[in-house]
């Protein structure tokens, strides 16, 4: 799973019939020093998240589908929950 | 899927049993207007492609599912000879 | 799953068996800023996307799922075409500061707290930014979805049929 933060919305109307129903965030994984790692992509939200949220993102496609609950679809990243707090040991950047 | 050159084989005897009787290539990634890209992969051959063809490869788990590899340790399969590739 | 814009078609007689029927697209990567990203790849198709259209495609063992019942062997499909995509912060500012300015050039460079959107019209998917912080999408997003229709045919038939295409332009490799 990685840390990333909600940048935007994506529309879709024609799309995999197992994608209707939940939003399509534009995430941009993050560092643990919150710079950017890597380039944004898009996650299938299974907690209501928003712009502007930090979240945990599965990139794992069997851990995706459980986690917004549709087994069987080609999903291989969505939003699984929010986060709070993170600490670090000192030294780890 | 990548596209890539067939630029050799490998023979290996002693390997997985599951492997025997398949051909193993090496293909080297190029990219759609024919250039060659860095590196090389080892692709078990489900079409029987020959040296120097274009073919298309796929990697992962799903290189499994090829046709013939069903349950065989295999994590890249030729999956399609290119008759041709249209660039708008 | 990750943006990408088709850029080509690749056709292929000789093919495993479990990639019969099924149509096979060449995508660029984009960031969700539309710069490229990476290198093109070939990804099957589940939407019948026409050429230049933005796409997102998904990785992995479940790009063979999203064409159940099928199962090619298949590590990369294309499985939704966009219509808009709303960024309201600059990504890459983790503060969520708006940077409205920092964003590539487009259609809507300029327009401060102007809702534009990334439509499919008949000149081709345009950038979009947007001052505003969750905006909702764009009303006229379904008749620009089928400006788009127009101007992208999709091919939605097997690939049995477009074997040899009829119309043919840019280059041929």
């Amino acid at each position: 799973m990685l840390i990333a933060r909600v940048v935007g919305e994506l529309v879709a109307t024609q799309k995999h019939p197992s994608h209707e129903g939940r939003k399509l965030l534009v995430v941009q994984p993050l560092n643990l020093d919150g710079s950017n790692r890597g380039d944004a992509v898009i996650a299938l939200d299974a907690v209501d998240a928003g712009v502007g949220d930090r979240v945990l993102v599965a990139t794992e496609g069997f851990s995706a589908m459980t986690a917004v609950g549709r087994p069987n679809s080609p999903i291989d990243m969505a939003v699984i929950g929010f986060i709070d707090h993170i600490d670090l040991m000192p030294g780890v950047s | 899927m990548i596209l890539a050159r067939v630029v050799g084989t490998v023979v290996a005897t002693r390997k997985d049993p599951r492997l025997e009787g398949k051909t193993l290539l090496i293909i080297k990634p190029v990219s759609p207007d024919g250039k060659d890209e860095a590196g090389y992969i080892v692709s078990v051959d489900t079409v029987s492609a020959g040296y120097r063809e274009r073919v298309i490869a796929v990697s992962g788990s799903s290189a499994r599912m090829a046709a013939g590899c069903k349950d065989t340790p295999v994590d890249n399969a030729i999956v399609g000879i290119v008759d041709e590739v249209q660039l708008d | 799953m990750y943006l990408g814009r088709v850029v080509g078609r690749v056709w292929a007689t000789a093919k495993n068996a479990s990639l019969e029927g099924q149509r096979m697209l060449v995508i660029q990567p984009l960031t969700p800023e539309l710069r490229s990203t990476g290198k093109p790849l070939i990804c099957l198709d589940s939407t019948g996307a026409g050429a230049g259209e933005i796409i997102y495609w998904v990785r992995g063992r479940e790009a063979s799922i999203a064409l159940l019942p099928a199962e090619p062997a298949a590590d990369t499909t294309v499985v939704g075409i966009v219509d808009t995509i709303h960024l309201p912060t600059a990504p890459g500012v983790g503060t969520g500061e708006k940077g409205a300015e920092s964003r590539p050039a487009g259609a809507a460079a300029g327009e401060t707290g102007a809702q534009a959107a990334l439509e499919r019209t008949e000149a081709g998917p345009r950038i979009a930014q947007t001052g505003e912080a969750g905006a909702q999408s764009a009303p006229d997003g379904v008749p620009a979805a089928t400006n788009g229709t127009q101007a992208a045919p999709k091919d939605p038939a097997a690939p049995g049929a477009s074997r040899t295409p009829t119309h043919r332009k840019g280059r041929r490799c």
